[in-house]
């Protein structure tokens, strides 16, 4: 038995998809990776579609975030495939990768601003890299993508040491958005985040997946910041995907690893 | 049969033989993605920001370095040649030594010892922070943001540092001649000028672009491969200056040998 016949799933169409969502955009084959002895993600299969917000949830040292960095190449597999929108990237050099980057965006668990460079100069990077934009066109994009965000013009001079932690998360965000990516990918969004800062940035997550189209992979261990986001949940234990599906299967299911996850943070 | 490597019995031998592999295949690729980047557009205003960080702000700490040394040289060469009556000849020995060897070695030891481990730190901070992964996941290349306006900061600077040390170790010579060992200022500065060859002031000059992109490099390598947390960045501090400074006085030996040897004028 495969195992992607082995993952639980309510509907007929492979576990795997979301067959109402659009074309495939992120694809895994077959990935293993190991860090020395220590086998994190083992002959993982995935197929994310245009459009969707998939949360992978799991535990601590999961290889949650390993995953997430597989697919703008920041790390490579041992084995298998990594597909971005039909192309296969898992042998590009950094250089090859550079497009691929361009259209997907990465929000790191600790914000990863630039901490020698103001708000500005943070989010207006990307923009100076890669565009033509005269520097009027770069501050009306800056203010703009701040705005998603529900940062104002205040925070441009401001060094990322001054900011606070929700606030350094949002500036990663803008960051994120202003080449207008179509896949977001996100590791730990909430984490170490208060409870009303995090729904903030889970609404924030929700909001620009409507408001720019764009897909979404969003790695977490927060079960609430899942079942409010996701379109698909993908769980992830002992290197594999023990379960993929919508949030209401993932209430309903009786996979055991998945089930004593969901009830631990009840209890919590 | 398979043959064995010698090292087999030898774990821990093996080991460093392999950390050390590691390490020189590691600098070798950074040296390769280096140039190739450099074939492409320089980023000038952080090469000037570069300059003015490693290199204007070394300046007093070279400076007092090649100070104390051209005072100490004077001293201790007066001592030695009053045996035989040479005290005259203090600002010739202290202007070779200078020019030729101490300048340029202990202006790069002060540089590995400051910019080395402030690029390491730096760098390294950056990569435990992830802040290198948003570079590379921004798609910009962190050799050409981070790697190539520092090597060639310090490259271009280090050679001023050494100039402005050679020129400040003579006037601490100076001082000594004057009021220790009561040679005139007019004899020392004579003397100096009658010694000191275009060849003697080349062949140490010529050396310090060569210990500038040692330092820069190993201590670029260091800080993107430092990893876990603030200790690692430490160890991999650490390790920048012990390694640097190693591979320029072995370096100063090498091209020592070669400037000799060659036929380019700078012997």
């Amino acid at each position: 038995m495969t195992e992607a016949a082995k993952i639980e799933t309510s509907g007929s169409a492979s576990p795997l998809e979301n067959p109402a969502a659009g074309a495939p955009i992120i694809e895994f084959r077959g990935i293993r990776k190991a860090f020395g002895k220590l086998v994190v993600l083992d002959d993982v299969d995935l197929v994310i579609r245009h459009g969707e917000v998939v949360v992978i949830l799991g535990g601590s040292g999961t290889g949650k975030s390993v995953s997430l960095r597989q697919m703008n190449g920041l790390d490579q597999p041992d084995e298998g495939r990594v597909l971005i929108e039909g192309m296969d990237i898992t042998d590009y050099s950094e250089d090859e990768l550079l497009p691929i980057r361009k259209k997907v965006g990465m929000l790191f668990q600790g914000g990863a601003l630039f901490d020698s460079m103001t708000v500005f100069e943070n989010v207006a990077f990307a923009l100076r890299e890669h565009t033509d934009m005269t520097d009027e066109q770069i501050e009306a994009r800056v203010v703009e993508v701040l705005g998603f965000v529900n940062l104002g013009a205040e925070v441009l001079p401001l060094l990322p040491s001054s900011l606070s932690g929700g606030m350094k998360k949002r500036v990663s965000l803008a960051r994120t958005v202003a080449l207008k990516p179509d896949i977001l990918l996100y590791d730990e969004p909430t984490t170490g985040l208060d409870p009303v800062t995090s729904m903030t940035i889970n609404r924030l997550i929700k909001d620009l997946n409507k408001r720019l189209g764009t897909t979404s992979v969003v790695v977490t261990h927060d079960i609430t910041s899942a079942l409010f986001i996701a379109d698909r949940i993908a769980f992830l234990k002992s290197g594999r995907f023990v379960f993929i599906g919508t949030p209401d299967e993932a209430n309903r299911s009786d996979v055991p690893e998945l089930r004593a996850f969901l009830a631990a943070e009840e209890t919590v | 049969m398979a043959i064995r490597s010698p090292f087999w019995k030898f774990p821990r031998t093996r080991a460093s033989l392999r950390k050390v592999t590691i390490h020189l295949g590691g600098l070798g690729l950074m040296t390769g993605r280096l140039f190739r980047e450099a074939r492409r557009r320089w980023e000038f205003g952080e090469i000037l920001r570069q300059m003015d960080a490693l290199g204007v702000q070394s300046i007093s700490i070279t400076n007092l370095t090649a100070l104390f040394t051209g005072m100490v040289l004077a001293l201790q060469t007066a001592y030695a040649l009053a045996q035989f009556g040479g005290k005259l000849f203090v600002g010739r020995v202290v202007v070779l030594s200078l020019c030729r060897e101490l300048g340029p070695t202990l202006t790069a030891l002060m540089v590995a010892a400051r910019v080395g481990a402030g690029i390491t730190a730096e760098l390294g901070t950056m990569a435990v922070t992830e802040q290198v992964d948003a570079l590379r996941a921004l798609g910009a290349s962190p050799i050409r943001k981070l790697v190539l306006p520092r090597v060639i900061a310090v490259v271009i600077m280090l050679p001023i540092l050494t100039i402005l040390a050679d020129f400040l170790g003579i006037v601490g010579g100076l001082f000594i001649a004057v009021f220790e060992i009561k040679v005139g200022a007019g004899f020392y500065i004579s003397t100096i000028l009658q010694s000191l060859k275009y060849n003697d002031l080349m062949h140490g000059l010529c050396k310090t672009p060569f210990f500038g992109f040692e330092i820069a490099l190993i201590g670029c390598y260091n800080g993107l491969n430092a990893t876990g947390g603030a200790d690692g960045v430490g160890r991999a501090t650490t390790s920048s200056v012990v390694l640097s400074s190693i591979t320029v006085l072995a370096t100063d030996f090498f091209l020592t040998k070669l400037f000799i040897v060659l036929p380019l004028g700078i012997n």
